[in-house]
Order: C-alpha cells, then sequence, then structure tokens
C-alpha cells in the first residue's frame, strides 16, 4: 500500500505551491474581475456585483494595446527565431569543443538582472550611443530621427531578452539530430537547401515550437520593454494593466485584462500547437 | 556538368588517394581499380582507414591528394548529391521523421523521378518487409532497420553502392542469414557493391574480389580464394584465415619449383606461390592443409619429421592439434574429423606432411605476427 502511495505523497508539494500561488489567485482574479466600485466609497474599495460586461468595456477600451501587444510578440519571436536557429545549429554542429563554453554565454545575460539589461538598451539606442551616429553617418537614418521611445527599440528589446528562451530549446533539439542523417540527406541527392528542409527543419521542430511559445507567452504578457524602451504610443497591455492596478487601482478592469490577455494567448497557442502538430513531428 | 556526373557509369578508379588529418595519414596513396558489376569487399582491421576511403569515395570527406573516377567522369571535386552513389550507412542513419516508405521514397523524390509508388514498393518486396511501409524507423529491430537502408540505397538504382560495416550492429546469426541475402539482392540487382567490413570471413563469403587493407594502404588484392591460397604478405596470412610460417631459405630450382631448406629438411613449392625477394624467406602453409602421420606410415609430397604431439583439442567437425617440431616451433594442424575418433593422443611422435603445391613462399624479412593480433571488435563475435 506504501508504495502505490509515494508517487501522491511526491507530488504533495508540488500541488499545495500550485493552489497557494496559481489557484488562489485566479479565483481571487476571476473575483475580482466582476467587481464594480462602491459608490461614494474610497479609491480601491470595490464591491462584487457580476457585472460581466467589465470584459467588454476593458477590450473595447484598449483594443489597440492588445493588438500591439500580440503584434509585438509575434515579430519579437519571428526575430528571435532567425536569430537563434542559426546560433543553436553552430553551436550544436560546428562548435566542438567550445560548445559549452557557448551555451554559457547565450544564458550568460541571466546573471544580471533584466531591468538593468533593458536600461543598457535604452543607452545603446540612444543619442550617445554608437548605433544611432554609426546609421547616421551611413545614411541609413536621417538626422532627425532617433531610436530610444520608438515601436523598433520595445521589439529589439523583447527580441534580446527572449532569446536566450529560443535558443536554449532549439540547441537541446538540434543538437539531438544524428549529423549522419544529414550526410544521408545530402547522399540522397538533397543538397543543402533541402536537406534542411526535409531533414534538419523537421527534426528540430519540437525545438522550433518550445522556443517560439517560450519566447511569445512572455512577450505576449510583457511590459517591462515597452515601459523602459518605448513611448505612449508603443504601450502594451502590460503597461495597461500595470497602471490600471497600481496606479489608477482600477482592479476590476486590470484583472478583466489579465484574463482576456490569458484566454487569447491560450487560445493562439492551442491553435499554434495543433497546426506544428500536423507537421511531420518526431 | 551536374547531369554528366550523376549519369555516370563505368568501373570505380581511385588514384593515389591519399587524407591526411594533421600529420596522421588515414588514407595513404591509395590507388585501386573497381569493376562495374562486381562485389568488392575492402577489408582491414579497425582504423586501417576503410571508412575514410568509403567517405572520400561518397563525397563526404575531401580527399587530401589523388582522384576518384567513376568511368570517365573525375568526380573527386563532386558534391555528395550530385554523385551517383549511394551508401548504407553503418548506423543505417536512417530519417526518424519519416516513414519506412518516405524513407526509401526520399532520393527517388529529390531526382524527381516518376512511378515512386511502384518503385518504393518493389524493393519493399525485395526485401521481404512490405508490410512496415507506414511505420516509423524507430519501430524496427536492427534487421529490418538495415534491409531498410539497403532498399533506401538501392532503390536508386546507383552506378555504385557503398556498404559500411552494414551487418556490424547485428547478431551472428542474423548476419550470416544477411551476408547470403546481401549477395543474392546484388546479383539480381546487378549494381557495383563496394562492401567494407573488418570481417574476413563475410568478406570471404560474399565478394568477388577483396582488398585487404593495413594502415591507410593495399596490402593485397584478388579473389577470396587468391588471397587465401596465394597471400603475399606475412599480414594477409595471418589476418585471412591461420597459417604456419617457417623460417627457411631456398636452396635451389627444380623445373617450376623451388626448393626450401626448413631447419635441414627440404620441401618444394611451386616458383609462381614464392613472393621472396632473395633466398631467405617463410614457407607457409594452413593449418587444414597438413596431414598428420604416425612414424611408420607411408607419406607423399613435402614432409617434415621430428614432429611431437602436444596438445589435441576436438572440435566437432575437425580436431586442432599442436604439433612440436625439433627447432622448437608449434606448428596447428587441423584434421577434419571424417572417420570418428581422434586418432592422435598426446605425446605422440608424428610426421607431417602436404602437397607442394598448397605451400606459398613470403619474403624472409617478414613480421611473422602482423595481423594476426586479436582486435576488440572481434572478441564479441564468435
Ligand atoms: N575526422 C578525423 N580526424 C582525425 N582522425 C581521423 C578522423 N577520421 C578518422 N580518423 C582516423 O583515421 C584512421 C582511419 O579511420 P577509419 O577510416 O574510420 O578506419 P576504419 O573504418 O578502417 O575503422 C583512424 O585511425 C581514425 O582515428
Ligand atoms: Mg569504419
Amino acid at each position: 500500500m506504501g508504495k502505490i502511495r509515494t508517487p501522491y505523497l511526491l507530488l504533495l508539494p508540488g500541488f499545495g505551491f500550485l493552489f497557494t500561488f496559481f489557484i488562489l489567485p485566479i479565483i481571487n482574479l476571476a473575483q475580482t474581475s466582476t467587481q464594480t466600485r462602491v459608490s461614494g466609497g474610497d479609491t480601491g474599495q470595490y464591491e462584487q456585483t457580476l457585472r460581466f460586461t467589465n470584459y467588454l468595456d476593458a477590450f473595447v477600451e484598449n483594443k489597440e494595446q492588445f493588438g500591439r501587444s500580440f503584434l509585438y510578440a509575434i515579430i519579437a519571436t519571428v526575430l528571435a527565431l532567425a536569430i537563434a536557429y542559426p546560433l543553436a545549429y553552430a553551436i550544436a554542429f560546428k562548435a566542438g569543443k567550445y560548445k559549452n563554453l557557448l551555451l554559457v554565454l547565450v544564458v550568460a545575460p541571466f546573471f544580471t538582472s533584466f531591468l538593468l539589461r533593458t536600461i543598457a538598451w535604452k543607452q545603446i539606442l540612444g543619442e550617445e550611443g554608437f548605433v544611432v551616429p554609426t546609421l547616421r553617418s551611413l545614411g541609413i537614418i536621417s538626422e532627425s530621427t532617433t531610436l530610444t521611445s520608438t515601436s523598433f527599440a520595445v521589439v529589439m528589446g523583447m527580441t534580446y531578452n527572449f532569446l536566450p528562451f529560443m535558443t536554449l530549446p532549439l540547441f537541446a533539439s538540434i543538437d539531438r539530430i544524428d549529423p549522419r542523417t544529414l550526410e544521408a540527406s545530402g547522399d540522397l541527392y538533397a543538397n543543402g537547401l533541402t536537406t534542411f528542409r526535409r531533414v534538419t527543419l523537421p527534426l528540430s521542430m519540437p525545438g522550433v515550437v518550445a522556443g517560439t511559445l517560450l519566447t511569445f507567452i512572455p512577450a505576449a504578457g510583457d511590459y517591462v520593454n515597452a515601459a523602459i524602451l518605448g513611448n505612449p504610443n508603443t504601450k502594451m497591455l502590460g503597461n495597461v494593466i500595470e497602471s490600471r492596478y497600481f496606479k489608477i487601482v482600477d482592479y476590476p478592469t486590470a484583472a478583466a485584462l489579465s484574463f482576456t490577455l490569458m484566454a487569447a494567448i491560450l487560445i493562439l497557442v492551442t491553435l499554434y500547437i495543433r497546426k506544428a502538430g500536423t507537421e511531420e513531428l518526431v | 556538368m551536374v547531369k554528366a556526373s550523376i549519369e555516370a557509369r563505368g568501373d570505380l578508379r581511385l588514384t593515389r588517394l591519399t587524407k591526411s588529418y594533421g600529420d596522421f595519414t588515414a588514407v595513404d596513396d591509395l590507388s585501386l581499380t573497381i569493376p562495374k558489376g562486381s562485389f568488392f569487399a575492402l577489408l582491414g582491421p579497425s582504423g586501417c582507414g576503410k571508412t575514410t576511403t568509403l567517405r572520400m569515395i561518397a563525397g563526404l570527406e575531401e580527399p587530401t591528394a589523388g582522384s576518384i573516377h567513376l568511368g570517365e567522369t573525375d568526380i573527386t571535386t563532386t558534391k555528395p548529391y550530385q554523385r551517383p552513389i549511394n551508401t548504407v550507412f553503418q548506423n543505417y542513419a536512417l530519417f526518424p521523421h519519416l516513414t519506412i516508405f518516405e524513407n526509401i521514397a526520399f532520393g527517388l523524390r529529390r531526382r524527381g523521378q516518376k512511378d515512386v509508388k511502384e518503385a518504393v514498393d518493389k524493393v519493399l518486396n525485395l526485401v521481404e518487409l512490405p508490410h512496415l511501409a507506414e511505420r516509423k524507423p524507430t519501430q524496427l529491430s536492427g534487421g529490418q532497420q538495415q534491409r531498410i537502408a539497403l532498399a533506401r540505397a538501392i532503390v536508386n538504382r546507383p552506378a555504385l553502392l557503398l556498404l559500411d560495416e552494414p551487418l556490424g550492429a547485428l547478431d551472428l546469426k542474423l548476419r550470416r542469414q544477411m551476408q547470403i541475402e546481401l549477395k543474392w539482392i546484388q546479383k539480381e540487382v546487378g549494381l557495383t557493391f563496394v562492401h567494407v567490413t573488418h570481417d574476413q570471413e563475410e568478406a570471404m563469403t560474399m565478394a568477388d574480389t577483396i582488398a585487404v587493407m593495413n594502415e591507410g594502404q593495399i596490402e593485397q588484392m584478388g579473389s577470396p580464394a587468391e588471397l587465401y591460397d596465394n597471400p603475399e604478405t606475412a599480414y594477409v596470412a595471418n589476418f585471412l584465415g591461420q597459417s604456419n610460417l617457417i623460417k627457411g631459405t631456398i636452396s635451389g630450382n627444380d623445373g617450376d619449383s623451388l626448393i626450401v631448406d626448413l631447419y635441414g629438411q627440404k620441401i618444394a613449392l611451386p616458383k609462381n606461390r614464392s613472393h621472396a625477394i632473395d633466398n631467405s624467406t617463410y614457407a607457409g602453409i594452413r593449418p587444414e592443409k597438413f596431414r598428420i602421420s604416425l612414424l611408420e606410415t607411408p607419406v607423399h609430397g613435402n614432409v617434415l619429421t621430428g614432429g611431437r604431439i602436444e596438445d589435441v583439442s576436438y572440435i566437432g567437425v575437425s580436431t586442432q592439434y599442436q604439433v612440436e617440431m625439433p627447432w622448437g616451433q608449434e606448428l596447428m594442424v587441423f584434421e577434419q574429423n571424417d572417420d570418428g575418433v581422434a586418432p592422435f593422443n598426446k605425446g605422440d611422435a608424428v610426421n607431417i606432411s602436404w602437397a607442394p603445391t598448397f605451400t606459398f613462399a613470403l619474403r624472409g624479412d617478414e613480421d611473422v605476427t602482423a595481423g594476426s593480433e586479436v582486435e576488440p571488435e572481434d572478441l564479441d563475435e564468435e
């Protein structure tokens, strides 16, 4: 009997943690999302009225930021994939004895704070950084163009910050590919590009799916990059939730937006996994 | 150019092919011609450069020097996918994300061939696994994967099929069965097979021609019978089967025969089986060519007297004897057990005799132990 119970006992701490820090807050958030302001009450005083139109109001009011969140997240995910794939491929197949060193370098940014690194981007893209003067002298951007406080900077910051989340799962999955299958593909009349399309890419799909999810999901809910690197016109949903919660103290709208964002991400991710699952995954 | 190389047919010709890694030479100035339609075996111990040679032929490795021709076409620098050559990899290297059908169809699709289904079905029937078409490679046993790897290669009807120890991962029984099947399939499809192996028995069973490789070079090339009966070097004599090599001196001529003095006893051997370069030589005789007789029994041909049976081991089809000769050397003798009982006992005083035509003569400066070490790979085999 004791033997059978052991697995459940092992699950207990995990369940306990999830219950306290996920289930309970979610229930609390759900309750909050349908509350309304107590008329004549203090700021931050709300009562439960089951007002579900809170959701509609919140969405209509912020649909622009909604769209922007997903647009930025998608662009950042695609950019991160474009940068991380060759990187992961090179580390897996070409790095030889430097493989571990390069992997450490990929995760090295985690040794400093996320916030600090994002602020550093502000300096890199600032007037005194080397990027703007260089681009100006090359005539790529005009003298009046700045890069800080732009949507460009926000997307760059997101791409940069989530790059390791893309690179690591990609590496794990490319590293598992037997290089002899790639040789076999060449042996069977496939040139480099065809080998990539028919063998390398399909075999690395688990990494692509994991990496894009690990990038897209936090990117869609991100607010740090938009807050530090953006301007009022590049606000994402995360920024709205943050200001509703902490500045305006409008808890119900913040809660409703959080739920809407969560649902939208869930739906998108489900569709994506369905689609990716029909491709030939291992 | 691309078109020309992919259509190339004919004999495979390696000319002074060399591959170096740093200052280590894996394949050393190797020249050899493999006739179209033959079953050719590249035989040698692990690390002698077989795989490197094969990879250069396939285009997966670039030669440091030398050239590779297929018929009249120089394919030395041609990309692998532009060579009419397919490989059965040692670990099979099947595509894990594709079904067996798509694995086999891979090469056909790349070349835009029509009737893919028909060709794949046909080759699946040839390897007797038509029911596995929709499975994935991981759902197959080792022997089945091996056949699929073969099918995936031969379905393309390449000018040349390269097999790198394709049976190495199979157990002994399955390996023997696959050897026979491979040989049969080669006859059936009529392609040129280049088969790499470190197993001399496998090479002998399957190949029309064997090239024995040693440290990046071809030691000797010929039919299995030629190599076995008339090895040119101690390395070949020991690597293919076992040999008794007895130190001697060439002391004279007798028509087509040479007379060799072995520790004072004279024997004869055909001139064309001598590879000695001066008077000093090693006379070589295979253990099963010897006959043992008690002193009073009359014998013909070459005779060595003064032997004493040192050890007898009965192994069913034959009995193996160790016979100590007056000069201290122990000779190995295999006698067929065609009359039931082992007729000689330990300690018997005996003579050893054999037909002169079964003798070969090596250079006197050979290392008689060359090629006779047991390789680690061979230990787990039999
Ligand atoms: N990429 C390489 N770098 C350095 N040495 C190599 C490389 N490939 C093979 N070798 C060496 O070349 C020799 C021949 O190898 P290989 O052709 O694989 O032998 P075989 O197939 O006969 O066992 C071995 O000593 C091996 O260590
Ligand atoms: Mg090898």
